[in-house]
């Protein structure tokens, strides 16, 4: 039987010391805000940590309101909980909101201690090298030496394979899905498209918008962070899902001739837009497609994948959907053939699911079996 | 299909596999099914085995079993594998289902040093004597009706070495059965598997 991890509450670790950012820039000193579900065993052999993708955060599963389960729902509850593929009675799994984030960990939003005001637009640049050394100081403070595995879909799978690289040894199971080893031209077109939407919103005010405003008490550049969203969401989706989903229906059986709403799609897309720049920090989202943008391991190795895994330790499970275009399963074999060049165990599922990218999100019954299967394997 | 094979034919061919294959070997198992010989291989000779399968429900059983898998679809070769990246690549009661014949054939050898293949024997005598009634040959080694199989590459021993002759494959051993025995007498006519260890011409 699955059930809810149930009502849960985030939790803040702060970390004094400074980080000294890929880009050369010292954060001093950081806070991260996470989530824990199930419980740590004695030998501390059962933490996994879940990495989020670009709208994610540290609040994986359960529910923050029992009057509201779905709408506090965690973004990954159909995967974590009791009886689920991630199963909380065997594994004490971690969700943190990364560094730079906007739901609670240190962040644009965040006062900058220099002026006290919000960092805005001072906010360094971080990368996915940054996201997993930060993750790797809440892993010394909850007292986790080595996961059993590290998680990740999308941007999340890309830090899961950044932590098989930048500490070896302390991850056993690098668990890698719908994600690539780097971005294409495509995707990175897709990303500068977001930005210049968000950038060109008058509202943006070169991303020191929190204090702006007649009473000061801040703007948000809604319009830019919506198209960002409107765009991005095309590329989650695949096109006979869209199709399926929407297809030509329209509103009205009239036309309207005008440039209002009229397709279903279009209703669609301005609702999920309108939905996430109530809740979302653009200066968040563009530094989060940034440090998607700049993730390449082989880029120290003349851009040969292999001989960048080659001091990767960990088992892997790679999965990839066959309609997702925007990490499509090419980029999954990618990794796997640089695994395998490497003589790392690895497993990889190319999973037959019509929903596109956000496939990873979906309970399909052939990818939660094969996760299932895969975590029940992993040792304690 | 081949999890329906192996229960037919039980392990004995597992048996003459594993003789052919040394201690700590890179075994690539195409056409796995559930990772049986793999796991079998990983304990008795310390092999490092990935197995390929393209079943779903059969991946997720690797996965169960601890075996490497890799969801791929043979009819596209081993794109990716590296040459000599194996000593030996395994295809079990797969190579009639697919397509490819020669192009698998040769990939596997590319891949490794050397190749592991068994199928059916479409000549075996009571085959013969079910055409010769008139009808497909049912059997539990072709268990399928013509409209269902997942069989799509029809032959006998000897087709198959006239094939490996013709393409430049040695045949380094032999081995062909019925029940479970080995047979040595006119196996294509008395045999209903043959298992053979190949390799490239020198």
């Amino acid at each position: 039987m699955k059930h809810s991890a149930g009502l849960v509450a985030p939790q803040s670790a702060d970390f004094a010391e400074a980080l000294t950012l890929k880009s050369g820039v010292r954060l001093p000193g950081f806070s991260l805000t996470f989530e824990t579900y199930g419980e740590l065993n004695a030998a501390k052999s059962n933490a996994v940590l879940v990495c989020h993708a670009l709208s994610g955060s540290h609040h994986v599963a359960g529910f923050y309101d029992p009057k509201r389960k779905k709408e506090t729902q965690g973004w990954w509850d159909n995967l974590v909980g009791p009886g689920k593929p991630l199963d909380t009675r065997r594994f004490f799994v971690v969700g943190v909101n990364n560094l730079g984030g906007c739901h609670g960990s240190t962040g644009p939003v965040s006062p900058n201690p220099e002026t006290g005001r919000p960092y805005g637009a001072d906010f360094p640049l971080v990368t996915i090298e940054d996201w997993v050394a930060a993750q790797a100081r809440l892993s010394d403070f909850l007292g986790i030496d080595t996961w059993a595995a590290v998680i990740g879909g999308s941007l999340g799978g890309m830090q899961a394979l950044e932590w098989t690289l930048a500490y070896p040894e302390r991850v056993r199971h690098g668990i890698v899905i719908a994600s690539t080893p780097r971005l294409s031209a495509q995707n990175i077109a897709f990303n500068e498209v977001a930005r210049q939407a968000i950038l060109s919103d008058p509202d943006f005010h070169g991303g020191n918008y929190y204090e702006q405003g007649d009473d000061g008490q801040g703007v948000i550049p809604r319009k830019g962070l919506r198209l960002a969203r409107m765009v991005g969401h095309i590329t989650y989706l695949s096109d006979d899902q869209m199709a399926e989903k929407f297809g030509r229906r329209t509103r009205n059986h009239k036309r309207s001739f005008n440039y209002d709403v009229e397709f279903e799609i279009e209703s669609y897309l301005r609702y999920q837009g309108d939905k996430f720049a109530e809740i979302f920090d653009a200066n968040t989202y563009l530094l989060t497609t940034r440090a998607l943008d700049y993730f390449d391991p082989a880029l120290d190795y003349d851009g040969d994948l292999q001989r960048a895994f080659r001091r990767a330790k960990a088992d892997f499970f790679v999965a990839s959907f066959t309609t997702d275009w925007r990490f499509a399963p090419e980029k999954s074999r990618e990794i796997v053939y640089a695994l395998l060049h490497n003589g790392l165990n690895v497993s990889y599922a190319e999973i037959d699911c019509p929903a596109g990218h956000d496939s990873f999100l979906l309970d399909d019954q052939h990818y939660h079996a094969a996760l299932d299967a895969y975590l029940q394997g992993i040792k304690l | 299909m081949k999890n329906a094979l192996a229960r037919i034919y039980g392990r004995f061919d597992f048996i003459h596999v594993a003789r052919w294959i040394g201690e700590g070997e890179r075994v690539l198992d195409l056409g796995c099914g559930d990772g049986a010989l793999l796991l079998m291989l990983q304990k008795e000779k310390k092999a490092r085995g990935y197995g390929v399968e393209l079943e779903p429900a059969n991946v997720a059983a690797c996965l169960k079993n601890g075996v490497n898998v890799l969801q791929f679809d043979l009819e596209r070769g081993l794109l990716g594998f590296e040459d000599d990246s194996f000593d030996r690549v395994i295809m079990l009661l797969a190579l009639q289902t697919i397509r490819q014949t020669v192009p698998i054939l040769k990939e596997m050898l590319r891949v490794g040093r050397e190749a592991v293949v068994s199928f059916p024997n479409f000549c075996y005598r009571p085959h013969r004597e079910a055409i010769a009634a008139g009808r497909m040959p049912v059997s539990r080694h072709l268990p399928y009706q013509w409209f269902e199989t997942p069989n799509v590459r029809f032959f006998t021993i000897t087709d198959f070495e006239a094939l490996c002759a013709d393409e430049g494959i040695v045949i380094h051993e032999r081995v062909a059965f019925a029940e479970g025995a080995p047979v040595t007498d006119d196996p294509n006519l008395n045999a209903e598997l043959a298992l053979y260890r190949l390799g490239r011409m020198s």
